[in-house]
């Protein structure tokens, strides 16, 4: 079975305090998480105050890259199909996202993937992983 | 604190073992029910309770609901019922609300802020044209909305990628979660209100549509109307009350989230709220006659049992096939009622009708195809909201005095 990746409506972005900055650098083709100025543990989704120690927080650049923890190919919820996935980045942290720009089917969890950005209805660029080549 | 070296009578003075009785359960018959009100729903639920147990309206001075509830907090259906409380909970678990409201209400009662406590539950998702495939309404503010809503996170994905890790992790397998629903459908057949009443055979779940891999129609629950209501007692209240006596025996309670970002899939709330309760009621997994496992879809069932100890981490799959959750047939006698997947999910919220059926099999008032033999020791558990994601768990122990 092939299911080939479609794009779909995305919908707009909630822009407020907690999502600006993170949006800021997407634009620019960036992926960021928050890292505790006190304790220095990393975390997500992003918070301004940290989820271990309630310490200020200060974002990270990350390279994009990690694995797939889970994937589900989502078939009947409208007319596109789409991955929803939960992508282990590198640097230690697993977010949920969609896996794009490959044949749905043959994804599995434990692949390479790394950060590519589809843009919304407002053309906030969103973060999706698509399989690493190879 | 220490609990280890408290002595019993202790142990007993600050626990709700045996301190509360469910005393009225009622699950309202409709599956679907366009040309009523929600607050309807509700108060036909109360009546049905208050003649269960045989107690008047009056006589409620304690009032819990949750989410489904029409208008503000309690507020609004307090009124609406005619009701004077002077005890309120509104905790929101999603799903699971209704076994905490048990827990709360036996705690309330052990502290003589009630005596008779009417909790409710009630909805028309199925008129209002709910889906799991639809994306969930949630108020304004909520905060992992902004980073997770372009993904399009609907109900059954959020179930469907820990389906997918478990079967990664441990070998599950899709016949193995068919079992499941072989096992609720062998009950719904008994149950003359259950939406779905239909034998069904492992092919017959494995033939159906993928919804979400791996989770097909036949591993989803109902879309139904209705509701239930439950009252929850003083033991002297209840034993001047001319019906069974089914006692509170332990309860656990835990919300499992995303762990900041370390998000591990293979275990739910349960294994978190299902020694709490266990410890309370002093009883242990292999102890449990009947078993009311929260069933939005086959995966949840599967990890709670693992989660709950009535097996092993990772051996669900094995445990739950070959009919072992069929009542007469296995070891672990399931959602005799046909659950949710079979029976009724009123709400979009499953726990109510959870300890409705373990209260039915403790009176011994299960359909005689169903009945668990000499029933004294049964087990409800919750999970409300998103397996993958974010839910609330919440076990409950409870004995036939």
């Amino acid at each position: 079975m092939t299911t080939m990746y479609q794009d779909r409506p995305l919908g707009s972005a909630v822009h407020d305090a907690a999502t600006e900055p993170f949006f800021a650098a997407t634009a620019s083709g960036s992926l960021r998480v928050k890292i505790c100025v006190s304790c220095r543990k990393p975390h997500w989704y992003p918070r301004p105050l940290c989820p271990y120690c309630l310490g200020d927080t200060e974002w990270s650049d990350v390279t994009g890259r990690g694995e797939i923890y889970s994937v589900s190919v989502t078939r009947r919820a409208g007319p596109t199909p789409y991955a929803i996935a939960y992508v282990r980045l590198d640097e230690g942290v697993t977010m949920l996202s969609n896996i794009v720009d490959c044949d749905l089917d043959s994804l599995r969890i434990g692949q390479r993937v790394h950060v590519v950005f589809k843009p919304a209805e407002d053309g906030t660029m969103i973060p999706m992983f698509a399989p690493d080549p190879g | 604190m220490g609990g280890q070296r408290l002595d019993m009578s202790s142990r007993d003075l600050m626990s709700i073992r045996r301190k509360a009785c469910i005393a009225g359960a009622y699950e309202h018959p409709t599956r679907k029910a366009p040309d009523k009100t929600v607050a309807q729903l509700h108060a036909e639920c109360a009546r049905g309770a208050l003649e269960d147990a045989g107690l008047r309206l009056e006589d409620v001075d304690g009032y819990f609901c949750a989410g489904d509830a029409p208008g503000l907090g309690a507020n609004s259906m307090a009124d609406y019922l005619g009701l004077r409380p002077r005890h309120v909970d509104t905790t929101d678990t999603g799903g699971s609300a209704y076994l905490i409201h048990v827990s709360h209400a036996a705690q309330a009662i052990a502290m003589r802020k009630c005596d008779v406590a009417l909790i409710t539950l009630a909805g028309r998702p199925r008129s209002e044209g709910s889906s799991g495939v639809a994306p969930r309404i949630v108020g304004a503010g909520t905060p992992d909305v902004p980073w997770e809503a372009p993904y399009a996170p609907v109900t059954v994905n959020m179930y469907a990628l820990a389906a997918a890790r478990h079967m990664y992790e441990y070998g599950t397998t899709s016949e193995q979660l068919a079992w499941i629903k072989v096992a609720a459908a062998s009950h719904a057949q008994h149950n003359p209100n259950a939406m779905l009443r239909e034998q069904v055979t492992v092919d017959d779940a494995l033939a159906s549509p993928m919804i979400s891999d791996p989770l097909r129609r036949l591993d989803c629950c109902v879309v139904s109307d209705g509701g239930g209501a439950l009252l929850v007692v003083r033991p002297e209240i209840a034993r001047s009350l001319r019906r069974p006596i089914v006692n509170v025996l332990g309860a656990g309670e835990a919300i499992k989230g995303q762990l900041n970002g370390q998000v591990d899939l293979t275990f739910s709330g349960a294994a978190w709220s299902g020694p709490r309760a266990f410890g309370e009621a002093g009883v242990k997994p292999s102890d449990i006659q009947y078993a009311s496992i929260y069933d939005s879809f086959t995966i949840t069932v599967l990890m709670q049992i693992e989660d709950l100890g009535f097996c092993e981490k990772g051996k669900g799959g094995r445990f739950v096939a070959d009919g072992n959750l069929i009542s007469g047939v296995g070891k672990l006698p399931f959602n005799t009622d046909g659950g949710g997947l079979c029976n009724n999910h009123p709400a979009n919220r499953g726990g109510i009708t959870k300890v409705i059926e373990a209260v039915r099999q403790l009176r011994g008032e299960a359909h005689p195809k169903v009945q668990v033999p000499n029933c004294n020791l049964a087990l409800a558990q919750g999970a409300g909201g998103l397996l993958g994601s974010r839910h609330g768990s919440a076990t409950l122990i409870m004995e036939r005095a």
